[in-house]
């Protein structure tokens, strides 16, 4: 059986504790003694460090194990316990969230390096690294919670964590905005993820509500309820994940700092949902129609974001539709119950995001915080480390082989195939041409042609080496880490796949040379004409397009914000603003006023009695013990 | 024969009580404050001979103490009532008035 080790708290304590110490440093020092950027800085990066190294151990650990009985958990304290239900604050390592631990670590570390460079010269840089050190503890809670409850607890710190980092540059008003907008539209989900829980303990929680009693008693849960619970769940994945309905919030999300962006879409958040619903393995692959759900919904996603994602520009929004694309992906990976695609997609796409996303820090940072893509153009020659490794993000992102994102994208796809859903495997295919399309248009835009803008183009050199060394670290991840997972067909051993087996209910379909032959051209193809066109479309540098008819819809994303504004947010200020004048004051403000009023009545009648003349005092003195002693004096007789 | 030595105690504690009340002078009250305290002493006492024991005696001797501590108290507050409003009448200090 699982081994209990004590280390396993320590992982996510270290980043919560730098979080505590950096915050306290920053709220009582900073205006009296001034530290340096440099040392915030390493202070920042000591706890992520440390997390990595101890995951490297449980790594390790696990490895020793035999494969049945792969875990390590440990419990710190009880949290709580009322009836039926016992919550410890336990953490559980097995291969699932080993593997998360090992990239969300690894990642967050090299932003963290990246971040010292990026944000010189902040006024606030303390409290920057207070708030990622938070947001980095928090996720490391969500991965190795052992209960659905610890990992509430996460959910809701890299929720809150992302709305103060959003809203970090809270000069702008629209900043705030954009934060707030994040953390409303999370909240929305959560409420699914809390009756998804409610509904689970309702069904088998009086037995253990850890995930292992979870698994072991999943058979006792009839069908309605355990669709309930999967359809709840998901609600919550589409909010932290941002999937259809509740993506809208990730896109605004880049009103944060680069670095920020980045710890979002790769490391941190938006993977939480992918892997709460593989974390749930046990209870999706029961419930086929829960499945199909989250596989269509996340093609669907998939689908739209791609089409978004064509006409942004904004480099980073380019970017931040391409992550609601591929998590479009994953989830349709997952809704197949190809889980180990989907979560070797999460792996992957952690490294070639966050290397895109931080190579576009590089280029906002070379340009003094320009982010519009038609004022960029030819920085090729300027930023030669940037464009290379943002090359290889690119090519990874667009699925091209032999980079990581074309073996994990291809895993998904094949898996859709083989389980025989063919419309959702069809829109995969498409999502992937328009992957590689909107992809290499902005590597285009961004890196080849002419300069569009000439000063800025003059000013911009390439970043210092704290920032570039990351990049180049992930650099390598993105060319390599695809072929972790190499599948039989071009002789490899599948090791993710295998290594995440225990943790996971799947099956895996019966192997047919015909499909994946079928899945890898077609991806292939996808690939080789997306960025074709691209190519010869802004290969040679374009002139910035007038976006006219289906393009302008496009580029004002189909207008759903504006749809959500009218359909949710003004009814709800309607029925706000009506109860504030109608009902509030005429019903149920009237009955407090009218307590205070009684109240007022009493003590005014009181009042004669407080004559302010201390002999008076003492006649009631007198006579209250005169009273009271003639009262005892009855009752002793 | 005793019981004369209670009758006394009683008339000082309510001489006492007359004064508190009727007086205006904060010496005069503090005084018959001082008075009431030594009519119980006086009962207590009393009291300690009837029962023939020491008890009576012994809280005696504490009320002494309590009453010279409380002196010294309450001339630190006479004085400050004095700097306060150049008076020493007690109607004069009527704040807590309703």
């Amino acid at each position: 059986m699982g081994q209990s080790v004590n280390y396993l708290g320590l992982i996510p304590l270290f980043p919560l504790l730098g979080a505590v110490l950096i915050g306290l440093l920053h709220v009582f020092f900073s205006t009296k003694v001034k530290f340096s950027e440099k040392f915030y800085g390493i202070l920042a990066c000591v706890g992520p460090v440390l997390s990595f190294i101890l995951t490297l151990k449980v790594f390790i650990a696990l490895k020793a194990l035999p494969p049945a009985s792969r875990y390590l958990s440990h419990k710190a304290f009880t949290w709580f316990s009322v009836g039926d239900l016992h919550i410890d604050m336990g953490f559980l390592a097995d291969p699932l969230s080993c593997l998360m631990l090992l990239f969300v670590t690894l990642i967050g570390t090299l932003i963290h390096v990246y971040s010292i460079g990026y944000m010189g010269g902040d006024k606030n840089y303390g409290k920057f690294f207070a708030y990622m050190n938070l947001f980095l503890g928090s996720m490391l809670v969500l991965v190795l919670g052992d209960s659905p409850v610890v990992m509430f607890v996460g959910w809701e710190g890299v929720g809150l964590c992302s709305y103060l980092l959003i809203s970090f540059y809270s000069e702008d008003t629209s900043n705030v905005l954009a934060g707030n907008k994040a953390f409303i539209v999370n909240r929305i989900g959560d409420l699914g993820f809390v009756l998804g829980m409610a509904f689970l303990f309702w069904g088998i929680g009086a037995s253990g509500f850890d995930f292992l009693s979870l698994k072991a008693n999943v058979g006792n849960l009839t069908p309605a309820v355990a669709l309930a619970v999967c359809l709840l769940l998901f609600v919550g994945a589409t909010g932290k994940s941002a999937q259809i309905p509740l993506y809208v919030w990730l896109p605004d999300a880049m009103a944060g700092p680069t670095p920020v962006s980045a710890l979002i879409h790769a490391a941190t958040m938006v993977t939480a949902g992918v892997y709460m619903v593989a974390r749930f393995s046990f209870i999706y692959s029961t419930v086929e129609l829960a499945g199909n759900i989250v596989a269509w919904a996340g093609i669907l996603t998939a689908l739209l974001a791609a089409i978004f994602g064509m006409f942004q520009d904004d480099i980073k929004k380019v970017l931040a539709y391409s992550t609601v694309s591929q998590l479009g992906y994953m989830f349709a990976g997952v809704g197949v119950a190809a889980y180990s695609a989907g979560i070797f997609h999460v792996f992957t796409h952690a490294f070639f995001k966050a290397l895109l996303f931080l190579g576009a820090g590089s280029v906002i940072y070379a340009l003094h915080h320009q982010q519009n893509i038609w004022k960029m153009g030819g920085l090729k020659a300027k930023m030669p480390k940037t464009y290379l490794t943002m090359m290889i993000g690119a090519f990874a992102l667009a699925g091209c082989p032999p980079f990581s994102g074309f073996f994990s994208k291809d895993e998904i796809l094949y898996s859709a195939l083989a389980t025989g859903h063919y419309g959702i495997w069809m829109v995969g295919v498409l999502v992937a041409g328009m992957t590689a399309y909107y992809t290499f248009r902005m590597i285009f835009v961004v890196f080849h042609g002419t300069p569009r803008d000439q000063e800025a183009f003059d000013h911009a050199h390439e970043s210092p080496s704290v920032m570039t060394v990351p990049l180049i670290i992930l650099a390598v991840g993105a060319l390599f880490a695809g072929f972790l997972n190499l599948p039989a067909i071009f002789g490899g051993g599948q090791m993710v796949t295998h290594w995440l087996a225990p943790s996971l209910s799947e099956h895996h379909p019966h192997a047919s040379l015909f499909l994946e032959i079928l899945a890898i051209g077609a991806s292939v193809a996808a690939f080789a004409i997306g960025i074709k066109i691209a190519y010869s479309k802004f290969g040679q540098g374009a002139p910035e397009p007038e976006f006219k008819g289906f393009a302008e819809f496009a580029y004002h994303k189909f207008y759903v914000d504006e749809l959500y504004h009218a359909i949710i947010v003004q009814p709800y200020k309607a029925i706000g603003s009506i109860i504030w004048k109608t009902l509030e004051p005429n019903v149920t403000d009237s009955p407090v006023k009218a307590a205070s009023k009684l109240y007022m009545a009493i003590g005014t009648a009181f009042k004669i009695f407080q004559v302010g003349y201390v002999r008076i005092y003492a006649i009631y003195m007198i006579l209250g013990l005169s009273l009271m002693s003639l009262f005892l004096s009855q009752s002793l007789n | 024969m005793i019981h004369n030595y209670l009758f006394l105690s009683i008339i000082l504690f309510c001489l006492g009580i007359v004064g508190v009340i009727s007086r205006r002078n904060v010496f005069t009250v503090f005084m018959s404050i001082e008075l009431m305290l030594n009519a119980a002493n006086l009962a207590f006492v009393a009291f300690s001979r009837i029962h023939q024991s020491m008890d009576g005696h012994v809280l005696a001797m504490m009320v002494m103490a309590v009453a010279a501590a409380e002196a010294a108290l309450a001339l630190a507050v006479v004085i400050l009532l004095h700097k306060h409003k150049s008076k020493l009448d007690t109607n004069v200090f009527s704040l807590l008035k309703g």
